[in-house]
């Protein structure tokens, strides 16, 4: 853009710009310098600063090896694994429906979107009740077609599934939108020629419909990895990690070292663990996708 | 005929799947208010009783007489904080992103990518430091302390700059011939132009505000300064046995932000589309 002399280019760059500018350096910039350098100090927040000291890569080794690692690592990949297959099945499915014209169509996704809006504490606060074992919603519901089921929350065999549950209902309204444009976008031309070769329905979803939109399934997976292994309002309410540590999650574990025991440098080195198994999993979609994913059309 | 019966039953079918899929999401919001209408003993029933024999208000009365906090000072605290956390996260991002869409510097594009690599990070890194930063600035337990991190906005000025480039050149340059500075420019032809942007922006910030859990819970400790979120998820074990007025308390959390999604739900939408955010 054209911009004349007098029209104080330099004043608005440094004015405009530096807010923004403030706020990444000190907010983002800094402070993964700073975590990077807590991660190798023994630090406790209720000991002054000028104690903290250099303890090389104690930290990491200590939780790396460390008997609560192995558990809190399969609690959190037990949510990923449930969550992400029924997540992109179930909001595959409610695009698909709103992708259909029919009456009450606006109502369906105004009724579909809501649990999204509703905030993880509410929605945490009504699964609870929900999942409670004699008097709650699911358990009586079970209880008409003849099925006895568990004390979902405090059974620490079930406590993920009820998490998990929760976890879908909230968040495939806010998936499905996502896929729901990917299905617009499809070109009408594939399923008139699929017509013209008589193709039954099933067989549109899996030979056309499927395949143009793994792009935005993909981008799926890999969005629901970056926050599932993040997850944490769900657990840290419903749950708190129990019973007896059976739900245990990164984030919870990053949260209870550096905010109710103080201890910032191991929390530190935590969070980079978790860091790194982030980037390692997206790595692996990324060289995945080229198996399965169709940027063809 | 035969065809046609086909038909209606293949619509049939659809209709009760659509049916299922909606009373699945709704059930649990049913459950919640009619377990807010009940007393101690009622809502442990069997068989279920949807519409409550005696129905009280008795959950919604406690939630607003606890010992210790008060709801009603939380709601309020929660949209003071919303609405002050919104302006700056918009604003920042807006006025970068003019500045980014409009205004070529040297390094522009670098400084750019280093917005773009921050969106890597996830907040889990950054969330030990930022408290860390704050309470060195003494800033802890302050409304100030929990709305400046949200200055560092790098998505909302990715957002909002390609929005911004999408404005044709030729209305900005025009304004100057009539003598106006790039302030000007800015507030008065660049933030109408974007408007869908902004509003989309502006609803989800404030959203995300109202809903957000994790931050105020660290940041702000004295109870008088607490938002909803914090109090009900308090609320949540202190009441273990009372669920009429956790239910009561999960209504009056989740009615504003329902009522303004629903005013404005055509801008929501819009940012599901535009960049698939939370």
């Amino acid at each position: 853009m054209y911009i004349p002399k007098n029209a104080g280019k330099k004043r608005t760059i440094a004015v405009f710009l530096l807010p923004s500018i403030i706020g990444v350096i000190c907010f983002c910039l800094l402070p993964i310098a700073a975590s990077l350098l807590f991660s190798v100090m023994d630090y406790d927040l209720l000991r002054p600063m000028n104690t903290m000291t250099f303890v090389k890569m104690d930290n990491y080794r200590r939780i790396l090896t460390g008997r609560e690692f192995p558990k809190v690592l399969l609690h959190t990949l037990t949510y990923l694994g449930l969550y992400l297959p029924l997540i992109l099945l179930t909001s595959v499915s409610e695009a698909l429906i709103l992708n259909k014209t029919f009456k009450g169509h606006g109502l369906f996704r105004t009724v579909c979107y809501t649990p999204v809006i509703t905030s993880w504490v509410a929605a945490a606060v009504v699964w609870q009740w929900v999942l409670s074992g004699k008097y709650g919603l699911l358990n009586q519901m079970l209880a008409v077609v003849g099925i006895q089921g568990p004390a979902w929350l405090s059974s620490p065999k079930w406590a993920m599934v009820g998490v998990v549950m929760a976890a879908i209902w909230k968040d495939t309204g806010y998936y499905a939108l996502m896929v729901l444009a990917a299905l617009k976008s499809i070109d009408t031309k594939y399923y008139e020629a699929a017509d013209i070769d008589g193709a039954s329905g099933f067989k549109k979803l899996t030979s056309i419909t499927l395949p143009l939109i793994t792009p935005t399934l993909f981008l799926l997976v890999v969005i629901n990895i970056i926050y599932g292994l993040q997850v944490f309002d769900s657990v840290l309410i419903m749950t708190n990690g129990g019973p007896g540590g059976a739900t245990t999650v990164f984030l919870e574990r990053i949260y209870k070292y550096a905010f109710k025991q103080y201890k910032m440098g191991l929390a530190s080195a935590y969070s980079w663990i978790l860091f790194a198994l982030i980037l390692a999993f997206t790595a692996v979609q990324f060289y995945l996708q080229k198996k399965w994913v169709n940027y063809d059309a | 005929m035969r065809k046609q019966g086909k038909k209606i039953i293949r619509s049939i079918v659809f209709y009760v799947l659509i049916a299922l899929v909606m009373l699945i999401t709704i059930l649990p919001f049913l459950w919640m208010i009619s377990s807010s209408f009940k007393g101690q003993e009622a809502i442990r029933t069997i068989p279920i009783k949807w519409i409550p024999e005696h129905p009280t208000i008795e959950g919604y009365q406690r939630v607003f007489h606890m010992q210790g906090f008060s709801f009603a000072r939380a709601s309020m605290n929660s949209l003071i904080l919303a609405v002050l956390s919104t302006i700056v996260a918009v604003m920042s991002a807006a006025m970068a992103a003019f500045v980014f869409a409009k205004i070529p510097f040297k390094g522009s594009g670098k400084v750019f990518f280093m917005y773009l690599a921050t969106m890597m990070i996830p907040g889990t890194v950054t969330m030990v430091p930022n408290y860390i930063i704050l309470r060195t600035m003494g800033l802890l337990d302050t409304y100030t302390g929990l709305i400046l991190p949200s200055l560092a906005n790098a998505f909302g000025v990715f957002l909002m700059r390609q929005s911004m480039m999408g404005v044709n050149d030729a209305y900005l340059e025009s304004a100057f011939l009539d003598g106006a500075s790039l302030y000007k420019i800015f507030f008065f032809i660049m933030l109408p132009m974007v408007l869908p942007t902004l509003a989309t922006m502006t609803l989800l910030s404030f959203m995300g505000s109202w809903n957000s859990y994790l931050w105020p819970l660290i940041v702000l400790t004295s109870t008088d300064k607490q938002t909803l979120q914090v109090v009900l998820g308090n609320m949540n074990s202190m009441y273990k046995n009372n669920e009429h007025v956790l239910m009561a308390g999960a209504v009056l959390t989740i009615l504003p932000i329902l009522i303004v999604y629903l005013v404005s739900q055509r801008y929501v939408d819009q940012g599901i589309s535009v960049g698939g955010l939370k």
